[in-house]
């Protein structure tokens, strides 16, 4: 690969990486795992003038869950590392479904769910389960650390809000507040092709009855989408059939798919409508199965 | 005492490979490994429009960047009359553009600098201004009354036709349709594909003016055609250029044509008087280097009500992208599309081909097979599994009833060719056998009351491999033969040189099984070369799977020149007569005193320290080898697949393939080549292709929209065999190189459609992607038909 020259950093600090992205004023570019910028750097779509590789900062490759059940996600925490993690199998089923269809197994090896999101590609799948589960990102910058919602956090394709001297940090799933329950599904053309579509649920009961829902869904719209009509209609009643199909029929109506080589959107919205029925009748199932 | 066969890694040893001894060490030495003194850099600029003419060229900031030492252009070619060249298919090809691009990714200018950064930076630097023309994707657009000229620089061309051409007996095959019960139809598309090598194309010209040789170390599976063509092209003395084809990462048929890269690498070389190296980019080999397939097929069966096929009617027309440059060795337009059916005995037949040009990449290529034989296949497979369901046959019934019986051979197929062996019946008992293929019929039966969809497909074919024979086969003329020479050492080893190239099927381990065979010398005594024009034998490289059938048996010639003398050096040293003296494995005896004998090494010793008065010293010679027929292997393939009537997905529940490629050198190889293969194939039902939207953009210009295989998602695969030995190869082996990507792609569809049979849909073309499916079976019709890019409810 022969990109365009950049200057490149290796900071070993939080402090100093922010200092050098204030440096590059806008012109500089946070490597974590690489799998979406140096692609575009080969292909010269970005041509930075600084690369800040974050990689020798100690301290941010972790994930762990909080005594109140808050689970953190550190900017250099790999995908395969959540892959493999037995805290998202306790704790995060809607995480766990997702984790091992992300992209394919050579990517999880080097990329990271915090700079998934940083990249907005509204084909990634991290943006909808994180909007599906409420979460948000911490900033950092030279003024201190800021919470985004993941739901806010994202301009556009491949547009954040950070600020260019703010550095993503963490990534936040807030404490449930009932039974966790969820999936994601993904449909693809082949393992590590970008998702036709995928759909990813959150949901949280008390004796049934569901008292938090959020569904993302990938690669049918500009940005990831929130089905927030879908994600209400589920709220305040038990799982039924009729429900489950309602939540699906909002859902396939809140995707802005568009005809492309991956398929029409006729066949984009029909598959959300499925993969939510699928999910949900799989939540119904394991909810059965638990009591 | 005979030697064992198997131990010295003779034929019939899955020898492990020698080559993977220097490849798992990352010790190749592939073109990017090369490094020369004094090396250069060259970068290509291409075309961002499919169709535009070109207004204006500004190179000038690409000059004033500090590092940049040479920019060229279409221009400057032509000042040397080189912006033209010929292509293998006796049209021209534009190496920089001229006048105007005719695709995506045309070759328009190239900067050389100190390294590839400074390169693409001089690309980017230079300015050319565009007046977009209309654009042509495919052979309906370009057939279209008043449809715009792309080839205007050619005197005498008023449309987009490329050739038009036929085959067959027309009249006997129109007399057969009026005799028939029933008339079967399919319209088929075989998809654009791209061999897509792992390692790109790439050259190092490198022209030493103190000795006026030009050295060009480059990506080919054919080094000494190249040289011919640069000696004719470039009017340079054959003597004085020499091609060096390293190790290749991967060829399958990409790495035929010449391409312009290779030709500004070249004269960038000669003007510089420096090596300049040149490493195309995987973008740049996706959209601009030899495409294979894009051929759309209007097929008739006529058939009798019993199930017996009367004819074939079959009409092409085939996309060949702005300029003619198939890589193909054959007399015939259409390559070998007329070696569809060869299987089953036809009465009569009739094929017309057109050729069109269209504004995308030019260089048909062999994609891992004979020329066209992968689209034949699979228009046969189709159509036959159609007629058996429009006939409410037995699929696997109507095949039997309809092969060329074991006896029958040699045996003239109503297109012309003749095939000479086969076993064709109990190659399907075999597949049928291993699939489980009546328990199948019931488990799908009683899956279809339970709303769930399975389906079975079966594709048996006999392919025409191994070009050629000289008088159908020649590339610009130079007939389709091949060569081996052998030099055995004072020591007994040997080292073996071939006419053909490797770039993965591993040569270097089964031409020395050939020797060990026909010698008794151990296989690991001996060392194969290939790839240099300077030491090689002449011969016409690798591709059609004809390494085997045709350097092979020119291995096994030689090895038997050899014999001849080491039996007369066997006699002198015994002391009897010629006549007297048996061979076996390795060994010269007498005949009637079976203890005394001498073994090949003492034989090669003696032909160094001990010949007879008269001999000539040394133990070498070589082989030119002219086949006196393609061979023919035949193969079944059976796929079984369940379709999600959901979301249109399919999962693969299992395959297995027989395949009869007559005797086996090294039965690993062979396995690893139809394991290979049906991964390809794999592929092709269901995900790889290359299209293009209205304006010409490739879309699968790199590996994110060009969708190859991987481990997780390829099925695995059962292999089984039968042996009928090719009856004139020398050895009795026929090529096997591309049977599975020839025959496999037609299993799978047709298990597709098997599980959606009694829905409506007779066909969807490929690859069948979860969305075709899902619309075919939703809307209970056939999604097939011309590209681009589908845009149905936008």
């Amino acid at each position: 690969m022969y990109p365009s020259r950049f200057r490149y950093e290796a900071p070993r600090s939080l402090e100093e990486a922010i200092e050098l992205l204030r440096l590059g004023g806008g012109e500089a570019k946070v490597l974590a795992g690489g799998q979406s910028l140096v692609p575009m750097l080969k292909l010269r779509f970005a041509s930075p003038e600084m690369v800040v590789d974050i990689n020798n900062i100690a301290g941010l490759d972790y994930h762990r869950v909080d005594p109140d059940g808050t689970i953190r996600i550190g900017a250099l925490c790999r995908h395969a590392d959540l892959e493999n993690s037995a805290i998202l199998h306790a704790h995060q089923p809607t995480m766990a479904a997702a984790a091992p269809v992300i992209a394919d197994p050579i990517v999880r090896n080097r990329g990271t769910l915090v700079g998934s999101l940083c990249h907005a590609d509204p084909q990634g799948d991290w943006a909808s389960v994180m909007i599906a589960l409420g979460g948000s990102i911490i900033a950092q910058g030279p003024n201190g650390r800021r919470s985004i919602p993941v739901a806010d956090f994202v301009k556009g394709p491949f547009q954040n809000v950070l600020a260019f001297d703010e550095l993503a940090i963490e990534a936040v799933v807030p404490a449930p507040k009932g039974v966790v329950n969820g999936g994601y599904l993904k449909l693809e053309r082949r393992v590590g092709d970008f998702a036709t579509v995928g759909v990813a649920i959150a949901l949280e009961s008390s004796s049934g009855v569901i008292i938090r829902a959020g569904i993302g869904l990938t690669g049918v719209g500009g940005t990831t989408i929130n089905a927030i009509e879908a994600a209400k209609a589920l709220i305040g009643g038990p799982l039924t059939a009729e429900s489950i199909a309602n939540a699906g029929d909002l859902a396939a109506q809140g995707a802005q798919p568009r005809t492309d080589h991956r398929g029409s959107a006729t066949y984009k919205r029909h598959i959300v409508r499925t993969f939510v029925v699928r999910i949900l009748d799989g939540v119904v199932e394991s909810m059965e199965r638990a009591a | 005492m005979s030697l064992d066969e198997i131990k010295i890694g003779g034929m019939g040893a899955s020898r492990r490979r020698v080559e993977d001894n220097r490849f798992i060490r990352g010790k190749g030495n592939y073109i990017d490994d090369i490094v020369l003194p004094g090396m250069l850099h060259m970068e290509i600029l291409r075309s961002p429009f499919a169709h535009a003419r070109i207004k204006s060229i500004d190179t000038s900031k690409a000059w004033g960047i500090p590092g940049v030492r040479l920019v060229m252009t279409g221009e400057m070619m032509a000042s040397r009359n080189l912006a033209w060249m010929p292509t293998l298919s006796y049209d021209t090809q534009a190496v920089l553009a001229t006048d105007k691009v005719r695709f995506q990714g045309q070759e328009v200018a190239c900067v050389i600098a100190d390294d590839a950064y400074i390169a693409k930076d001089g690309c980017e630097a230079i300015v050319v201004e565009y007046e977009p023309l209309p654009v042509i994707v495919n052979p309906l657009q370009a057939m279209a009354p008043g449809a715009p000229l792309i080839r205007d620089d050619k005197e005498n061309q008023h449309d987009n036709v490329v050739f038009d051409w036929e085959v067959g007996d027309k009249s006997g095959t129109e007399r057969a349709f009026a005799q028939a019960d029933v008339v079967s139809k399919l319209d088929l598309h075989y998809p654009r594909s791209h061999p897509s090598p792992m390692e790109t194309c790439g050259s190092i010209a490198d022209f030493d003016r103190a000795t006026s040789k030009l050295t060009v170390y480059m990506t080919s599976q054919a080094p000494h055609i190249i040289r011919a063509a640069v000696a004719m092209v470039a009017e340079l003395p054959e003597h004085m250029i020499r091609i060096v084809s390293p190790d290749l990462g991967g060829g399958f048929g990409n790495k035929v044509p010449v391409y312009p890269g290779y030709v500004a690498s070249i004269l960038a070389s000669i003007l510089l008087e420096r090596p300049v190296k040149w490493i195309e980019d995987k973008t740049g080999n996706l959209i601009s280097t030899g495409f294979a397939r894009d051929v759309y097929l209007r097929g008739e069966m006529a058939l009798r009500k019993d199930g017996k096929i009367l004819g074939i009617r079959m009409h092409t027309d085939s996309d060949h992208g702005a300029f003619f440059s198939d890589a193909q060795p054959s007399k015939f337009k259409i390559g070998l599309m007329h070696s569809a059916f060869a299987c089953y005995d036809i009465p009569v037949a009739h094929l017309t081909a057109r050729g069109v040009y269209t504004n995308k990449a030019p260089g048909g290529v062999a994609y891992r097979c004979s020329f066209r034989v992968t689209e034949a296949m699979f228009f046969q497979e189709r159509m036959v599994q159609a007629a058996a369901d429009d006939l409410d046959m037995d699929q696997a019934e109507f095949r039997r009833i309809n092969f060329v019986g074991d006896d029958d051979f040699p045996h003239r197929t109503a297109f012309g060719f003749l095939t000479d062996s086969g076993q064709y019946g109990k190659c399907l008992d075999v597949g049928l056998e291993a699939i489980g293929y009546k328990d199948f019929l019931k488990q799908k039966e009683e899956a279809k009351k339970r709303g769930r969809l399975l389906g079975i497909g079966i594709s048996t074919m006999t392919e025409p491999l191994g070009a050629g024979n000289s008088r159908e086969y020649d590339i610009l003329g130079i007939k389709m033969f091949d060569s081996a020479e052998l030099r055995v050492h004072m020591t007994g080893k040997a080292i073996l040189r071939t006419g053909a190239k490797s770039q993965g099927q591993g040569h270097e381990t089964t031409w020395a099984q050939i020797v060990a065979h026909e010698l008794g010398i151990p296989a690991d005594d001996i060392t194969v070369e290939e790839g240099d024009t300077d030491t090689a034998p002449f011969g016409m490289g690798t591709y059609a799977s004809r390494s085997t059938p045709v350097a092979g048996a020119a291995i096994a010639m030689v090895s038997r020149k050899i014999r001849a003398k080491a039996r007369k050096l066997a006699a002198h040293l015994l002391e009897v007569s010629e006549e007297d003296v048996e061979w076996e494995l390795g060994r010269f005896y007498v005949r009637s005193s079976p203890d005394r004998g001498v073994t090949i090494q003492e034989c090669a010793m003696a032909a160094y320290t001990n010949m007879p008065d008269g001999m000539e010293p040394g133990l070498e010679n070589n082989a030119y080898y002219d086949p006196p027929n393609l061979t023919w292997p035949f193969a079944c393939y059976i796929a079984t697949v369940e379709v999600d009537p959901q979301t249109g997905v399919w999962d693969v529940l299992n395959v297995v393939a027989v395949d009869d490629c007559g005797v086996r050198i090294n039965p690993m190889i062979v396995e690893g080549q139809i394991m290979g293969g049906l991964t390809e194939a794999y592929a092709m039902a269901s995900m790889q292709f290359i299209t293009f939207d209205e304006e010409g953009n490739c879309i699968g210009s790199n590996y994110m929209d060009y969708l190859l295989p991987t481990a997780w998602e390829t099925p695995g695969f059962e292999l089984h065999e039968v042996v009928t030995p090719c009856p004139h190869h020398p050895i009795g082996a026929k090529g096997i190189g591309e049977c599975a990507t020839v025959g496999g792609p037609a299993a799978f569809v047709n298990a597709v459609m098997d599980a959606l049979k009694g829905t409506g849909v007779r066909n969807i073309d490929m690859p069948l992607l979860s969305d075709r499916v899902y619309e075919a079976l939703t809307k209970r019709r056939d999604v097939s038909g011309m590209p681009p890019m589908r845009t149905d409810d936008v």
